[in-house]
């Protein structure tokens, strides 16, 4: 069991560059010294200190659109810089991604508004943050998320209708994981991180049984989701710890969208996120949430370390939740509007049409088909949920145990009774011919 | 040292480690995981020569957090693994309870079946030991309480080791307990016994057969329940015995089947009584065999205090004399403590 602590590797991550956000001073948040985010000492819950090198957000599209050159994160996006068709291509899909993915948020918001739903919490202004880390995972590699990774649920190939299931109530799950490789959403915070842990143990040990095959470049490696609040949590702390430990091929990827609920991130910390990995003997950085190709670099070089023995790599991509934490909130009791005016100069999506624009790369065209799609989807995701029926009643009972359990067997049997009380003799009687099978 | 039959004689602690290491034989994918169980072979030494044998690998010391220990079985298991985890002391689960409660317990039923989480979580359970605060807890009722846990309790080394081996092939996680004050008890063990010539997991079983009075009980108690009906048998009261084995699911049907029999039933265990176990037995009782029954259930349990110190831990442990105060009871006849013709509400 290597029992190293990650103290290698922080060389390119931690270095100060000309590319960096140059907003950041030490803030928790990330944001420019005019402290946008709203929160007053009052909620601060200790002092950040001089700025470190680290602390200021990794960033290669700033918020004009303009691409600055990095060269340590530059050699991860060979395949989006080349100048190419194929460059080009690839480009205008992580910017359909991001709009798809916000016109989903949309719809789907619109739909809870109209009854279809009973919740939806809304991931608008964190596309860069999903989009990017995203696409730079593995087909074989495993997500573990909280519930409000839409688009990276997306991009693993999970139908938008499934990912609204969940929020319609009409089941737990929205998808089979292992058809995706993706857990379904976590509401527990931070409880998935250790089952990230967990899972690239799992794939530390399969790789020593010789069960799998390391891929050309290293093994199947995990991302597990976090936000700021569940920094504050035991099982994200003791998921640092045992990550550390056994040095698995996990990527802690923290989007901090500087609010839990109405808790401003300075409530959790005093310091930036991305300094608590150091303490844990895990390298950190920090990038800009808001930009696409930082963070799409930042995963790819974190997931390269875990996929060859690196070990664990936390990411803390600063970014804003621009909407509510969900439907039924109400940020307008906790935060200025001024703040949010602030970080929609920072919107993900305009800053990569900003960059497609000026290099010619977005045409009208591009945009109108781009648009097209997204509207295509949500009306296919529209249609979809609306039709959904919910399941048979005695569907509660299903699954609980996977092996016979006489105790689930006979309440269900007393529900079905129960229900069959109801029955003017042709009533519902296939429901429970479909539960009495399983 | 083996006797007539050919089954070496082992500790109850021995016998754990037997059916570890033919669990971890049968299936590559069994994992160990725990604090100081590898070159420690835990503080009870059930794990011990294990890390030597399989490697630190498949034996992991884990860092001392129970809620990490729980979540990374979790992720173990979704990746396709059995882990056996060993949580050091009851007192000590409590702070990995979300992860069994909210995320071991209901990801079956929260995936529709697709995810299965066959994670054994050993525990050394309750008290009679002498120990300090937070060693001596009887948690069973939690977990008994949640959907989607099988609960067990071993009694003797022979169940000890293949009730583990069906915990560990099981798919559903199990909450596995082995009373601390059974670790040294010996007795025969089979450790290579075929899985399918064994007594399902989830089945009591009658373990003294007797007629005017069903005792109900599980774990170190099943001992205390012998002795008592010995006791009882001298004053010409002949008492069944039923270890339970299995907390979730409970074996209704023997038990009912033993009480329209005896026509009473007594429930024994050292959990705290209100909601316990015997609540739930005592009540499933009534419903099922109101009509068989001569006197109304007698529960004989812990209280409902918090578990005393060292010196003081007689008060609450059920001991020979409280278990035949209970069948006095039952049985309607005055003796010390009983209650009966004393105008004292026992177990109200």
């Amino acid at each position: 069991m290597p029992s190293t602590m990650g103290s290698t590797s922080r060389d390119d991550l931690s270095r100060a560059g000309a590319a960096r956000a140059e907003t950041a001073s030490g803030t928790t948040d990330g944001t420019t010294t005019d402290n946008t985010n709203g929160s007053t000492g009052t909620t601060t819950a200790g002092t950040a200190g001089a700025a470190r090198p680290g602390d200021l957000p990794l960033r290669l599209l700033d918020e004009k659109g303009v691409r600055h050159p990095d060269p340590a994160l530059d050699r991860w996006l060979t395949d989006v810089d080349g100048g190419t068709e194929g460059a080009r291509a690839a480009l205008l899909a992580l910017y359909e991604d991001m709009v798809v993915a916000r016109r989903i948020d949309a719809e789907a918001t619109a739909l809870q508004r109209q009854g279809e739903l009973a919740l939806w919490p809304p991931l608008q202004g964190q596309e860069a943050a999903q989009v990017g880390s995203a696409t730079a995972l593995r087909s074989d590699d495993f997500v573990f998320s909280s519930y409000r990774e839409h688009a990276v649920a997306r991009k693993r190939g999970v139908a938008p209708v499934d990912l609204l299931r969940v929020w319609r109530g009409i089941t737990a799950s929205g998808w089979d994981p292992y058809a995706v490789n993706m857990a379904t959403p976590q509401v527990i915070i931070g409880a998935q991180a250790l089952h990230g842990v967990g899972y690239a143990l799992g794939i530390q040990a399969d790789v020593e049984r010789g069960v799998v095959e390391p891929g050309d470049d290293g093994t199947a490696a995990v991302v597990a989701y976090v936000g700021d609040g569940a920094m504050s949590q035991g099982d994200v702390n003791e998921a640092f710890v045992f990550a550390a430990t056994w040095q698995v091929p996990l990527v802690l990827f923290c989007q901090n969208n500087q609010w839990a609920i109405s808790e401003p991130v300075t409530l959790q910390s005093g310091v930036p996120l991305v300094r608590r990995a150091d303490g844990f003997g895990v390298p950190g950085v920090r990038v800009d949430g808001n930009d696409v190709l930082a963070v799409l670099a930042v995963t790819r070089e974190a997931l390269h370390r875990a996929r060859t023995g690196g070990g664990p790599t936390f990411v803390e991509a600063v970014t804003y939740r621009m909407g509510p934490h969900t439907t039924a909130d109400d940020p307008t009791r906790y935060r200025d509007a001024s703040e949010l005016d602030a970080w929609a100069e920072r919107d993900p999506i305009a800053r990569l049409a900003a960059y497609l624009r000026a290099g010619g790369l977005l045409t009208d065209d591009d945009e109108a088909r781009v648009r097209a799609a997204a509207d295509a989807v949500a009306a296919e995701l529209r249609a979809g949920v609306v039709a959904l029926e919910d399941p048979p009643p005695l569907s509660v009972f299903d699954h609980v145990y996977a092996e016979p359990h006489p105790t689930v067997a006979a309440e269900r049997a007393e529900h079905a009774a129960y229900l069959a009380g109801f029955d003017d003799a042709t009533d519902t009687t296939s429901d429970r011919a479909e539960g009495a099978d399983r | 040292m083996t006797t007539q039959t050919g089954a070496p004689t082992l500790t109850l602690a021995k016998a754990l480690g037997a059916g570890l290491r033919r669990a971890m034989t049968d299936d590559p994918t069994v994992m160990v995981l725990g604090e100081d169980i590898g070159r420690l072979g835990g503080v009870y030494r059930v794990t011990d020569g294990l890390q030597a044998e399989f490697g630190p690998r498949r034996v992991v010391d884990t860092p001392l957090a129970e809620s990490g220990i729980l979540g990374t079985a979790v992720g173990l298991a979704y990746r396709g693994y059995r882990p056996v985890v060993e949580i050091q002391f009851d007192g000590f689960v409590y702070v990995a309870f979300d992860q069994i409660v909210s995320q071991l317990a209901k990801m079956h039923a929260r995936t529709r079946g697709a995810v299965k989480l066959p994670v054994t979580i050993r525990i050394p359970v309750a008290g009679g030991i002498g120990a300090a605060e937070h060693h001596s807890e009887s948690p069973e009722a939690y977990f008994v309480h949640t959907a989607g846990l099988r609960v067990v309790s071993v009694s003797n080394p022979q169940d000890a080791s293949t009730v583990l081996r069906q915990a560990i092939t099981c798919d559903d996680p199990v909450v596995f307990f082995e009373p601390k004050r059974l670790y040294h008890v010996k007795g025969e063990v089979d450790a290579d016994l075929p899985l399918a010539d064994a007594p399902p997991m989830a089945a009591a079983r009658v373990v003294r057969p007797g007629d005017d009075v069903t005792l109900v009980t599980f774990g170190s108690h099943v001992a205390t329940a012998l002795d008592a009906a010995t006791a009882a048998s001298d004053e010409g009261v002949s008492v069944e015995v039923v270890d339970l084995r299995s907390l979730s699911p409970i074996d209704h049907d023997t038990i009912a089947a033993s009480v329209r029999r005896t026509g009473r039933l007594v429930v024994l265990h050292e959990g705290p009584r209100q909601a316990g176990v015997g609540a739930e037995i005592a009540t499933s009782v009534t419903e099922r065999c109101f009509d068989f029954l001569e006197a109304p259930p007698v529960r004989v349990t812990g209280y409902d205090i918090p578990y005393p110190p060292a010196k003081l831990e007689g008060n609450q442990v059920p001991d020979l004399d409280r278990v035949l105060v209970g069948i006095d009871r039952v049985l309607g006849r005055a003796g010390v403590g009983s209650g009966v013709g004393s105008g004292v509400e026992v177990g109200a």
